[in-house]
C-alpha cells in the first residue's frame, strides 16, 4: 500500500490498517516538489510530489498501534518517560549516560525496582508519546507514504498495543477542527484590527505569550500572514489564536472589499434521469451463458 | 433483435477500452484523439473523447453492447447518454492510483444517481507492483461489503470474462429477488 496523503488521508490509512488487522511500518516521507505536472483527474493538474527523506515511522500489530517515530526522535524510554514528566531533564542525562547499549526493556525493570516509575508510568508515558506523534499528523496533507509489510523496528522498544478506533476518532476531530479553523480563516492575507470598544473588551483579559504576540501585531497594514511569519507561527496555529481572539472579541478580521462577489458553485444542469433497462432474466442468463463460452 | 448494452466506466486512464477491447467480437470502435495537454501526455497518447464501442453477439436474437465512458469529466454529458437503458455498469479503477481513487468514487455515485442499475467494482491493474490490495481500496473507496469489487486485469480476457460475469449474476439477483 502506497500513496499520498493528498489522496488518501491519514485516518483513512489507519482505518485500513486497522480493519486489515495488518502487521508492519507506515513510514511517511517528506513532500518533496518536483515542479512537474501531474493529472488529478481529466481535467486538473497539480505539482507532482516525490518521496523525499523519512519524516516518520508508525508501528503496527495485527492492526493495532504499537510504535510511533518521528524525525530525528529516537523514541527510547527514557526521552519517553522525560517528556511525560516522569524524569527530570537532569534524571534523564544521568540514566542516558549509565545505560548505554542497555535496551527498553532492561531499563525499565531497573528503573521500577529503583522505584523511579512503576509499571503503569511506563505504559501510559509509551502510549500518550506514540499517541502525540499521530496526532500531531493531522496537519499533514500531502505527504507520500507507503505501507512496509511485517518489517518491524530493529532496535528493541517496549511496544504497548493501542486500539486504532480512538486513535482514528481523535485524529478525525482534530482534521474536523482544522478544516473548521480553515473555514473560519480561509485566507490568511486578511488583515486584522481591533473593535471599536477597545478598553472595555481588554479588561481583565488574561492573553497567552503566543495571543500577545499577535495582538502586538495588529494594525490594518499587516496580514494574518505576516503577523504569522513575524511571530514564527504556523498555518495552523496562527488561525487557531486568531479564531481565539475573535471569538473573545478582542480583534476583527477585515472583510475584503465590497464587490468582490463570492464564485458560484459550478452546479450541474439538472436533467431527466435516464430510463433503466427492462430485461428479462432468461436474457441475463444467455449472457452468462455466451461469456462463459468465450 | 434485441440488444442490451452494458457501460465501462471509471477515471481517466483506468483501462476502460483495453477493457472493452479484450472481450469484444469486433475491433472496438474507438472516438479516441491525441490528448492536449502536457500532463495527460505524461499518462497516455490518446483518449476516448465521446465513447468506446464494443459487441458480443449471443445468437441471432440478441446481441450485449459495451460502451466505454470518456474519462474526462469535460465530456461527462456523454454519460447519461450511456447510461441511459443500461442493465449494468462496470466501475474501472486504477489500483496503482490511490489519487484517482476519489474521482473514481465521484464517478461511481454519478451512475449510481443515473439509473438504478447493479454495478461492480473492477480493481484494474492487480499485475502492476504497486497496485493496492482490493480490501484496502474498499476502505479507501468506501465501498460497502455488498459491493463486488473485483481484482481485475484489463489486457487479460479471463479477467475481464469474471467482471462482466459477476455484473451479469449481480443483475440476475437482483431480477431474481
Amino acid at each position: 500500500m502506497q500513496g499520498n496523503l493528498r489522496d488518501v488521508s491519514l485516518t483513512q490509512v489507519l482505518n485500513i490498517i486497522n480493519l486489515s488487522r495488518k502487521t508492519g511500518t507506515l513510514v511517511l516521507y517528506e513532500a518533496k516538489k518536483t515542479g512537474q505536472m501531474e493529472k488529478v483527474n481529466a481535467e486538473q493538474e497539480r505539482e507532482r510530489i516525490e518521496a523525499g527523506a523519512e519524516r516518520a515511522h508508525i508501528v503496527f500489530k495485527e492492526g493495532k498501534l504499537v510504535h510511533a517515530r518521528i524525525g530525528e526522535q529516537d523514541g527510547n524510554l527514557v526521552t519517553v518517560l522525560n517528556k511525560s514528566g516522569k524524569l527530570t531533564d537532569g534524571q534523564a542525562k544521568i540514566i542516558r549516560e549509565r545505560t548505554k547499549n542497555v535496551n527498553d526493556k532492561a531499563i525499565a525493570l531497573k528503573l521500577i525496582g529503583a522505584n523511579y516509575v512503576t509499571q503503569k508510568d511506563i505504559i501510559n508515558s509509551i502510549q500518550q508519546y506514540t499517541m502525540d506523534i499521530v496526532y500531531n499528523m493531522s496537519s499533514w496533507k500531502q505527504e507520500p507514504f507507503r505501507f512496509q509489510d511485517n518489517v518491524m523496528p530493529t532496535v528493541e522498544r517496549i511496544m504497548v498495543p493501542i486500539d486504532l478506533k480512538n486513535v482514528i476518532i481523535e485524529l478525525s476531530r482534530r482534521e474536523e477542527m482544522l478544516t473548521e479553523l480553515n473555514n473560519f480563516l480561509p485566507d490568511l492575507d486578511r488583515p486584522l484590527k481591533f473593535p471599536p470598544d477597545l478598553k472595555q473588551k481588554f479588561q481583565g483579559v488574561h492573553l497567552s505569550v503566543e495571543e500577545w504576540r499577535v495582538v502586538s501585531y495588529v494594525d490594518p497594514k499587516n496580514t494574518i500572514r505576516q503577523i504569522a511569519k513575524a511571530s514564527n507561527m504556523s498555518d495552523v496555529e496562527i488561525r487557531r489564536v486568531v479564531y481565539g481572539l475573535v471569538q473573545a472579541g478582542l480583534v476583527q478580521v477585515v472583510e475584503p472589499a465590497a464587490g468582490s462577489a463570492l464564485q458560484n458553485s459550478s452546479g450541474r444542469r439538472a436533467r431527466p434521469r435516464p430510463k433503466s433497462s427492462n430485461v428479462q432474466a432468461d436474457v441475463v442468463n444467455r449472457l452468462i451463458s455466451k461469456i462463459k463460452s468465450m | 433483435m434485441q440488444t442490451v448494452k452494458m457501460v465501462i466506466t471509471g477515471p481517466y486512464s483506468s483501462g476502460k477500452t483495453e477493457f472493452i477491447s479484450s472481450i469484444s467480437e469486433i475491433d472496438v470502435v474507438k472516438t479516441e484523439r491525441e490528448v492536449t495537454t502536457k500532463a495527460e501526455r505524461e499518462v497516455k497518447d490518446q483518449t476516448t473523447v465521446a465513447m468506446d464501442f464494443g459487441r458480443i453477439t449471443v445468437d441471432d436474437d440478441l446481441v450485449l453492447y459495451l460502451f466505454g465512458t470518456p474519462g474526462q469529466r469535460r465530456f461527462d454529458f456523454m454519460w447519461e447518454i450511456l447510461a441511459e437503458g443500461m442493465l449494468g455498469f462496470v466501475v474501472m479503477v486504477d489500483s496503482a492510483k490511490p489519487e484517482t481513487f476519489r474521482e473514481a468514487k465521484s464517478i461511481l455515485e454519478t451512475f449510481r444517481a443515473y439509473a438504478p442499475t447493479p454495478y461492480v467494482v473492477a480493481a484494474n491493474k492487480q499485475d502492476h507492483p504497486d497496485a493496492w490490495q482490493t480490501d484496502d481500496m474498499r476502505v479507501a473507496l468506501r465501498i460497502d461489503e455488498d459491493v463486488k469489487l473485483l481484482p481485475c486485469v484489463a489486457k487479460d480476457k479471463e479477467s475481464v470474462k469474471n467482471v462482466l460475469l459477476e455484473l451479469l449474476y449481480s443483475i440476475l439477483e437482483e431480477m431474481e429477488s
